[in-house]
């Protein structure tokens, strides 16, 4: 990990009219860490991953991203050009919905290529063999490759995702409820995958999910979210093991124990 | 007659021709650009070429030469009927000879003869925008051609060649003009891409329903998208014209029986009348005058 944080939040707010979206948030994060924003729904968790995903133009605050030459810039005053070039090179976006994320009239293979050619990539067989190898590293087969999505399962679909997030090497890529929708089996394996994923690329990744166990499992830090305030904030075993705030409290005691 | 009421020069009155002179001007300026304009209703149903006439309309001159084609053919319902409507509303000369006109109006074809200076070729466009099937919001393809993300185009080749083994797209094959615009050169077919590319005549694409004016400068650089390893190809024939033995220039396919009989020929009916002028005869002709006429 380096002695810089690859994202810096400092006070960001988002209001709706006068209801509170999220209020003056700050943190940092590394390269490599994974965070988890969690809490319950209505709790801004989305809003805030919008704000800092330059989704969704907060109300107060800056988001400054380490570009890859070691400068920090304010996300809100690159060109919207820019803004865009980065979100399709260096960060990734996993939506909840696999819908949302990808094209579903065109192949797995052009989903995933998308973003190669959107960078200037022009030859076909090169954008193929990698399309290829990333279907592989999410474990679609490789005969799928020209069938849309359509066609397949909501696991797959979300691997599809998150292998076409992942072609173009990002340093940071962010996770609206990767696992919602999915059955438990599914959610283990995907989890699984996105681990070794995380881990083996030295991913930064922001997480937002409901379900603990998720961020259980990925995450390296943790923020606790309620109406719009982060309450809790630390290491993810310290802040399951030992919540100190009484919502935090409530939220680890609601798990069901099979 | 002559104290009835009578239709303005060229049909539309003149602040409308003024305002579609002004968006054909932006249009020249930023080539391959969509410039909006305020499209009128013209008498004839959208999807005839609404588009072109409009811009025919603004820049014909009494002194002007018109040809119209439709589908490189001067004696089909839609150019007959438009020929015939600029007579009537413009009084101007028409002609079916491409080095003659000074205009020329067209649906999907380019002439086969090499256009010169000063000639302008008006096409009718019906859908302009190239990412239009690829991306259904309006708001999201003009963000797209102003910041230049084109990486969507190479997704629909990328599915062609995924599919077909090959980039299938044979009309409307989108062209990078001037370095910068993603452009659809309208359903002409892929045959005609390479003689806009440095083209001495002027390009203008006028697309009615869609209300939107673009343009090719002359001497502009025109090119198709393609792979490194897939490059961009145009069409071939095995056969000659069946009328005119012409080698190399855009054939259409006819259908003569119910028996799997079938000839080609020229697209460009003037170029293929010149030929046979010229004493160029096709094997059809030659031995069975009936079968082609």
């Amino acid at each position: 990990m380096s002695d810089n944080p690859l994202l810096k939040v400092s006070g960001v707010s988002k209001f709706y009219g006068s209801r509170i979206g999220c209020k003056d948030v700050n943190f940092e994060l590394w390269p490599g860490e994974v965070l988890a924003i969690v809490g319950e729904s209505g709790s801004g968790k989305t809003t805030l991953l919008n704000c800092i995903s330059t989704r969704l133009l907060p109300t107060a605050g800056s988001v400054e991203y380490r570009m890859r030459d070691g400068n920090f810039r304010d996300l809100y005053h690159m060109s919207e050009a820019e803004r865009r070039f980065l979100m399709r090179t260096d960060w990734g976006f996993v939506h909840q919905n696999p819908a949302d994320g990808l094209r579903m009239t065109v192949s797995a293979g052009a989903n995933v290529g998308e973003r190669l050619m959107a960078v200037g990539d022009r030859h076909y067989g090169k954008i193929r063999e990698t399309a290829t190898d990333w279907l592989g590293r999410v474990e679609i087969s490789a005969d799928r490759i020209d069938d849309q999505p359509r066609s397949f399962s909501g696991g797959m679909r979300q691997r599809l995702q998150i292998a076409r997030n992942l072609v173009t090497g990002p340093r940071l890529v962010f996770m609206d409820e990767p696992t919602g929708g999915l059955d438990v089996s599914v959610q283990a394996r995907l989890l699984d995958l996105v681990r070794g994923l995380v881990n083996d690329l030295g991913l930064a990744a922001i997480v937002v999910t409901h379900d603990l166990a998720v961020a259980r499992l990925l995450s390296h830090r943790m923020m606790v979210m309620k109406d719009g305030h982060v309450i809790e904030h630390g290491l993810t075993d310290r802040v399951l093991d030992d919540p100190r705030e009484p919502y935090t409290q409530l939220l680890v005691s609601s798990i069901l124990q099979v | 007659m002559t104290d009835l009421a009578t239709y303005n020069f060229a049909y539309l009155d003149e602040q409308t021709k003024r305002m579609i002179r002004r968006a054909i001007l932006k249009a020249i300026s930023i080539p391959g650009y969509q410039v909006p304009f305020a499209s009128r209703e013209m008498p004839m149903p959208y999807g005839w070429g609404t588009g072109g006439v409009q811009v025919t309309a603004a820049i014909i001159g009494p002194e002007d030469v018109l040809k119209v084609i439709d589908q490189g053919a001067d004696d089909t319902t839609n150019a007959v009927s438009i020929r015939a409507f600029f007579q009537k509303v413009a009084d101007v000369a028409v002609t079916t000879h491409t080095k003659d006109a000074t205009i020329i109006q067209t649906r999907h074809r380019i002439p086969e003869q090499k256009l010169t200076e000063g000639q302008v070729l008006v096409y009718q466009v019906p859908i302009p925008e190239p990412l239009r099937f690829l991306e259904p919001r309006e708001t999201e393809t003009r963000k797209m051609h102003a910041l230049e993300e084109y990486g969507l185009m190479h997704v629909k080749l990328y599915e062609d060649i995924a599919i077909n083994g090959r980039i299938s797209k044979t009309y409307a094959y989108p062209v990078k003009v001037d370095g910068r615009y993603v452009m659809d050169p309208s359903p002409t077919p892929k045959f005609d891409n390479p003689k806009m590319h440095m083209s001495d005549a002027l390009q203008l694409f006028g697309a009615g329903r869609e209300k939107r004016i673009y343009a090719v400068p002359p001497h502009t650089e025109v090119v198709s998208l393609d792979f490194e390893d897939y490059p961009f190809e145009i069409q071939t024939f095995e056969q000659d014209c069946a009328l005119c033995g012409a080698h190399g220039v855009y054939l259409d396919e006819v259908v003569l029986d119910d028996k799997g009989g079938r000839m080609f020929v020229c697209s460009d009916t003037d170029h293929c009348e010149d030929r046979r002028e010229h004493g160029h005869v096709g094997a059809m002709l030659a031995p069975n005058q009936e079968a082609a006429e």
